[in-house]
């Protein structure tokens, strides 16, 4: 099939950036979306031509490396896939297709379709962590844990913080990032002793890395590759107000 | 861990929405409640309000009360409002809304068009600076006759129509306030959260359905 790509071609971080015609002829169907780019690519290259930028890795969907918005969905029109799993069988011959980098003040484009995600890392360092200072590896079922915490820990785990919650959120706020990250520590035994500053600490970063605030839009759901639930962000919300007698005036 | 990480972390500076959100929203059902006291007839309405009025000290401490949550909840509401506005400076060229409704999107304009309308509310019905003159509907003495005020308005269509207006922002508005508020609380899961969403709405239509019953039944001439 051939299809009309717009594409978000953007030079460096300071460039305004603007929208890109391209022809992406011949696709097949079995290709993945990042694979049809790879031929793009290709093209471009062949003509002396400046490649589209864009991030992945594994190209697994687990690593949650690919961050392009597809047709202003982030990861494409398929529900619970990475961009790098989405296969070009989803569009049709003719298709136009409009291509993206995630949007928000605090990933800011570096080029093309690749913006700089750190601001999560660092909400991360603030308290998405269990200190273990000193001890040998503890034995596998010394400490025990119901069933449905560990499934729950689990299901917030499957956070692969690739953004696009961010991205979908019309308000750029990483609120379902952080309460993923919240959630998985907060439902087993070894992330309690730390739970209350963790959870102050990562809803104080997220503001101060430029995300926004959380208006229960549930883009972010709807959005996730991995379908982290927004009840994890009612579970945040709950571990904050759990935490609200231990604030201290000074 | 200190205080004033109330107005520094997200779920600090949302929590006051949701409080002040829902002390509004409880005052907007018990208003409703009180206000239907009009279909009992003149006696019943007038002795409502002459009930109120005697509470005193308790009234004022219900008004500042209410007042104060006012304050919060448009103050916040203003703020949080700039602050995701600066969190997305840019959208996307080619939009695909997935999950988010009308009423979320546009909470802010619902907010202020509300906060307008009880302003003038509060002038008309309240203050009774605007709309009709006093002396329509109260005695010699002063003494207001609440439910001849009301009746006399509402025979109005201007008014009919602004009140209509009003009360679509507070739907609007409600439709996506009282399960954001429940979602804010930490009062919701999975299974709720659909329940929530569906019992929100329905909450905010029956607020919607109630309060306009007043100017419209009043307007077509069953209030008299």
């Amino acid at each position: 099939m051939n299809l009309t790509l717009h594409v978000w071609r953007q030079q460096g971080p300071d460039d305004k950036g603007q929208l890109e015609r391209h022809q992406a002829t011949d696709v097949s169907p079995d290709m993945s979306f990042l694979e049809m780019l790879d031929e793009v690519n290709e093209a471009l290259i062949k003509e002396g031509r400046e490649p589209i930028v864009f991030d992945h890795d594994c190209r697994e969907g687990i690593c949650g490396t690919c961050s392009q918005v597809i047709n202003g969905q982030p990861h494409g029109p398929q529900a619970e896939t990475t961009v790098c799993q989405l296969h070009m069988r989803q569009f049709k011959d003719g298709d136009e297709i409009y291509i993206e980098p995630w949007r928000a003040r605090a990933f800011p484009v570096l080029k093309d379709l690749i913006v700089d995600r750190t601001a999560m890392d660092r909400i991360v360092e603030a308290g998405g962590y269990v200190s273990v200072s000193t001890g040998g590896v503890p034995d596998a079922n010394a400490i025990l844990i119901p069933k449905d915490d560990a499934d729950t820990a689990m299901d917030a785990a499957e956070c692969i913080g690739c953004g696009a919650c961010v991205a979908a959120c019309p308000n750029g706020s990483a609120m379902l990032f952080v309460s993923a990250k919240v959630g998985q520590l907060a439902k087993l035994p070894q992330g309690r002793p730390e739970a209350a500053s963790r959870v102050c600490a990562m809803t104080e970063t997220m503001l101060n890395e430029g995300f926004g605030n959380c208006s229960n839009h549930y883009e972010c759901e709807a959005s996730c590759p991995k379908g982290i639930s927004v009840k994890f962000i009612a579970m945040l919300n709950r571990e904050y107000l759990k935490a609200l007698p231990k604030l201290k005036i000074k | 861990m200190q205080l004033m990480n109330l107005f520094r972390s997200s779920v600090g500076r949302k929590l006051f929405m949701a409080c002040s959100g829902l002390m509004l929203a409880g005052f907007v059902a018990a208003h409703l409640l009180g206000n239907t006291t009009l279909f009992a007839g003149s006696a019943a309405i007038n002795a409502y309000a002459e009930q109120l009025h005697k509470l005193g000290p308790v009234l004022w401490i219900f008004r500042l009360g209410l007042l104060g949550a006012l304050l919060v909840h448009v103050t916040f509401g203003i703020w949080l409002t700039l602050q995701n506005r600066a969190a997305k400076p840019m959208g996307y060229a080619k939009k695909a809304v997935q999950s988010t409704t009308l009423a979320a999107e546009t909470m802010i304009y619902s907010g202020l068009a509300l906060l307008a309308f009880v302003v003038y509310h509060l002038l008309h019905f309240t203050l009774r600076k605007v709309g009709l003159e006093t002396s329509l509907f109260s005695d010699a003495a002063g003494q207001v006759d609440v439910f001849r005020m009301i009746v006399l308005s509402f025979k109005q269509w201007p008014l009919v129509l602004l009140y209509t207006g009003g009360l679509a922002a507070l739907f609007l508005h409600l439709s996506h306030g009282i399960s954001s508020t429940f979602q804010t609380l930490g009062a919701c899961n999975e299974q709720l959260l659909p329940l929530l969403r569906r019992a929100g709405l329905v909450a905010a239509l029956a607020l919607l359905a109630g309060y306009l019953s007043i100017p419209l039944l009043t307007y077509f001439g069953l209030v008299s």
